[in-house]
């Protein structure tokens, strides 16, 4: 099939990965992509992983306030409702 | 439409602080349990933002103390164009550049951009791929199944939330921006690039070299965790 000439290697796969979530493939390019993934379980699971990382990402949690600095700014607007 | 409600210095239990129009009015009203709300639902991504752009945390939390005075000066000002969360971010982005320009001395021995880095391709882990021959260029060792639980599973771990933030801290201060401002914080792809004054082919490719790197770094903790079980 002619399409073994355009080929995408595993490694050029994860090199566009990126590109590919961000909508940003050529047409084309995003064929070729599919049909790597179609036959590659590496590059399936691969995808997958890199989902599930930008997933965790979004769901790290973030430090409490300290209660000292929240004193503080509670402080700092009281004084700017005055104004 | 909402009833009206009676105006009240304090607290305003029946009024939801989830509609920003509603926070920002209770706000500019001076109610403290609104500020309080903000405070409490934005202080961590601001440090956390604060800290991509800043060599030390003594510093991130200055500039996040900054941001909140700036959020009360320009309250006023807020029409509600972009949500409250950028509008925030932006301000801590303005304070934060100032900020790491007076501590750039420490910045000096970093690759500031994260895309100087073509010399050392290492992060593209070119040995887990098959060097020659007919295959070449496909998984020599290929990643595994992850099923959906799996890294959110290492977020329950305290040590394991700590790798991961330590990857995150570990990037180039740009990629750090990029992965924060995107993946960490869910902030929009063009806003992201307006903040940090680069164009969206730069930004894809910093997030990609910082993701990529977040994911080895995940993998491995996932490996440790199933070899020591």
């Amino acid at each position: 099939m002619h399409m073994m000439a355009g080929n995408l290697s595993c490694q050029d796969l994860a090199d566009l990965i990126t590109d590919y979530l961000e909508g940003s493939l050529t047409f084309s390019e995003r064929l070729r992509f599919q049909i790597h993934l179609g036959f590659c379980t590496g590059c399936r699971n691969y995808l997958n992983q890199m989902k599930y990382t930008i997933r965790t990402l979004g769901k790290l949690p973030s430090e409490p306030m300290p209660e000292d600095v929240r004193d503080e700014l509670l402080k700092r607007f009281r004084s700017w409702k005055k104004r | 439409m909402k009833e009206e409600e009676p105006q009240q210095p304090t607290s305003s239990p029946d009024l939801n602080w989830n509609d920003e129009r509603t926070l920002v009015e209770a706000l500019r009203m001076g109610d403290e349990a609104a500020f309080s709300f903000l405070l409490d639902a934005y202080y961590g991504s601001l440090l956390r933002l604060a800290m991509a752009y800043v060599p030390s945390r003594a510093v991130a939390e200055e500039v996040v103390q900054e941001t909140w005075l700036g959020v009360l000066e320009s309250l006023p000002r807020f029409e509600g164009r972009s949500s409250l969360k950028t509008w925030m971010f932006r301000i801590l982005t303005n304070r934060a550049k100032t900020r790491g320009k007076r501590e750039s001395r420490y910045e000096s021995l970093d690759s500031g951009d994260g895309l100087s880095e073509s010399d050392d391709e290492s992060w593209r882990d070119p040995e887990r791929f098959r060097p020659s021959g007919a295959l070449a260029g496909h998984w020599l060792t290929p990643p595994s199944m992850w099923d959906e639980e799996t890294p959110e599973r290492l977020l329950l771990s305290k040590e394991s939330r700590a790798i991961i933030e330590q990857a995150i801290q570990a990037l180039p201060s740009v990629q750090r921006q990029v992965i924060t401002l995107r993946d960490v914080e869910g902030i929009d792809s063009k806003d992201v690039c307006n903040f940090l004054d680069i164009s969206e082919t730069n930004q894809r490719v910093l997030l990609h070299r910082a993701r990529t790197r977040v994911r080895k770094t995940i993998e491995h903790q996932l490996n440790e965790k199933r070899t020591s079980s």
